[in-house]
């Protein structure tokens, strides 16, 4: 794996060598993220969210892990138990705000990791496994996140958790015992809070998993870069560590004033009034919205207000959501164009901005009220987002022109050929 | 083998100390001072929260206890034994010689004054934890006529003191004070 001109990991220590060894653990964190990963020299700022999903997951992770110590899963007491953590707890105020806001934050990472994947064409060949991998963990924080929101039992977790799970009646035949055995009942209670705390738990985990085999699938063909072009030599890459290392830590730390910031002054910005009213199953709140991460496929559900032929307005909803989604499992054999880098492809780079206008569009939509005229900007919105994966990139990958690629990463930064640059 | 150029001013040196040097040991300080800034909360998390805290003293209504009779209670989330000890015993627990004890303790310093007949102790064992027996009606009081543990085999004398078995120390005297003749305050 990796390059032929990786650096060699040379423990110096005795106990280093013994180590190296009997367990080379040392050697695999340097191939992984030391110097000993040779990374293209000119990663961009776009490059610089994955590890700041990872981060966001560690802290996810343990605020979670401690948060578990206070929290009680029972309805009767859950609501009072997250209460108890705000007002009792040393310092549970802080850590509920550090992992609620923390969702957001690792959202906002992945999210512009995934918009970063999707310009630079960094889910084409020999990097589909990667995507795909990619998509996974997606999903798994998607649900992850879910089942979190539906832990304090206010009346936004309790009537998320009820429409959610609704959308699994809307599978024809098995649709509502699917849903009575995901919820353990016939609506949201003890049961289903048990298990979505269970599940909760172990999901994280899950996803670390992933993401371990994510890092994999990334360091067999490395990084991709801005050019989209392969690195061809020495000369195209450095080591992960300190260049990448620290490149990555000045962005972390921005990021985290921005998470504190957030945290300690606005904590409830992101989050929903509703959910410090104690779960009521007798009364659904006025307006139900999702965590803001959720609105763009929210608003692809909720646009399908019409039959179509023998298929009922509520399933073609969730299908449509879930294929949302699940479209991205096919992106890599959907975009066939050679050219990786979307700043080589003139017109996919006017259609890949139509598209970030569209999902932004669409989340708009997803966090507004069911009403006109947001229904139809829905229906158009989610019509184009469709088109542009089912349509258009299959016709452009055909008909675009692209520009010229340089002959090499070097080259495009020195900006001189290759056998002269240093 | 070609690399990326490193600037010259990185490495000049002044003094042998470059100023790189400088940066690194500045930004992984500062790191470090965050993270024990933010590791601290996430420990002090696990001390006893604000709502335990606050249920940490209790008062005790002891009119109804009889000389000879002894009662227990709970006091957070220990069990407490509180003796109304008779005169006999309060000679008896006087009458030892305080230097030959484990735990050398005379009956007042573990009384207040005046009121040397109320003996108030955690029911605790200082061995492993046990409740030893004798404070209720017909329990074994043990050879000295105080407390046994039945645990390891502790004997504790009318004072609460260690007098044979493995407990190192005498039972706990938890703080406590009386807000009136008939009221009792613990914690």
């Amino acid at each position: 794996m990796s390059f032929p001109w990786a650096k060699e990991y040379t423990p110096t220590t005795d106990f280093g060598q013994w180590m190296d060894k009997q367990l080379p653990l040392p050697r695999f964190v340097y191939n992984s993220v030391g110097a000993g990963y040779p990374a293209p020299r000119n990663l961009n700022y776009m490059w610089n969210f994955g590890s700041m999903a990872g981060l966001f997951l560690v802290i996810q992770i343990v605020t979670g892990i401690i948060l578990a110590m206070h929290y009680a899963a029972n309805a009767e007491i859950a609501f009072d138990s997250v209460e108890h953590i705000m007002r009792d707890v040393n310092s549970g105020w802080m850590i509920r705000y550090a992992h609620a806001n923390g969702a957001s934050f690792f959202f906002i990472a992945i999210y512009l990791h995934i918009g970063r994947g999707l310009f630079y064409g960094s889910y084409k060949a020999p990097r589909e496994m990667l995507w795909l991998l990619g998509v996974v963990i997606y999903l798994l924080a998607m649900a992850t996140a879910f089942m979190g929101y539906v832990l304090p039992w206010g009346q936004m977790s309790f009537w998320g958790a009820k429409v959610i799970t609704g959308l699994f009646e809307a599978i024809p035949l098995v649709g509502k015992p699917i849903q009575e055995l995901l919820l353990g009942g016939f609506a949201p209670d003890n049961a289903a809070l048990n298990r979505f705390f269970s599940l909760h738990y172990l999901l994280p985990f899950v996803i670390v998993g992933v993401v371990i085999m994510h890092i994999w699938a990334l360091h067999i063909p490395g990084s991709n870069n801005p050019t989209g072009v392969d690195v061809k030599g020495p000369q195209d890459t450095v080591p992960f560590h300190p260049y990448y290392t620290a490149k990555d830590g000045w962005t972390i730390g921005l990021a985290l004033i921005f998470f504190t910031a957030l945290m300690f002054f606005l904590p409830n910005a992101l989050g929903h009034a509703d959910n410090y009213i104690p779960a009521n199953p007798l009364s659904t709140p006025a307006h139900i919205v999702p965590e803001w991460y959720f609105w763009p496929w929210y608003a692809v559900l909720r646009a399908f207000t019409f039959d179509f032929l023998f298929i009922p307005a509520k399933l073609l909803g969730v299908l449509a959501m879930f294929s949302a989604i699940l479209v991205w499992f096919f992106l890599p054999w959907l975009d066939k164009s050679p050219v990786r880098s979307g700043n080589f492809r003139p017109k996919f780079k006017i259609f890949f901005g139509i598209l970030v206008i569209d999902v932004l569009i669409l989340g708009y939509c997803g966090g507004a009220p069911a009403e006109e005229p947001f229904v139809m900007i829905s229906q158009v919105a989610a019509a184009y987002y469709f088109a542009h994966f089912l349509i258009i990139l299959p016709l452009l990958s055909r008909m675009e022109k692209p520009e010229p690629l340089p002959n090499s990463i070097t080259e495009s930064v020195t900006g001189k050929p290759l056998n002269t640059a240093s | 083998m070609a690399t990326v150029e490193i600037a010259d001013t990185a490495v000049a040196e002044e003094g042998g100390v470059r100023r790189r040097d400088f940066i690194n040991i500045a930004a992984v300080s500062f790191a470090g001072a965050g993270a024990v800034a933010t590791v601290f909360p996430l420990v002090n998390q696990m001390n006893p929260s604000a709502d335990v805290l606050a249920l940490s003293s209790i008062e005790v209504d002891i009119s109804a206890i009889e000389t000879g009779q002894s009662i227990k209670t709970s006091w957070r989330k220990q069990p407490i034994f509180i003796r109304n000890l008779t005169e006999a015993e309060i000679s008896q627990a006087n009458a030892v010689d305080v230097d030959g004890l484990r735990d050398p303790q005379t009956l007042a310093e573990r009384t207040t004054a005046g009121k040397e007949n109320w003996l108030i102790t955690l029911g605790v064992c200082t061995h492993l934890g046990c409740v030893p027996l004798g404070a209720a009606q017909g329990e074994i009081k043990g050879e000295f006529g105080g407390y046994f543990c039945p645990c390891h085999g502790s004997h504790y004398d009318t004072a609460a003191r260690i007098r044979k078995g493995p407990a190192p120390t005498n039972l706990v005297v938890p703080e406590h004070e009386f807000l009136s003749d008939t009221v009792v305050k613990i914690g």
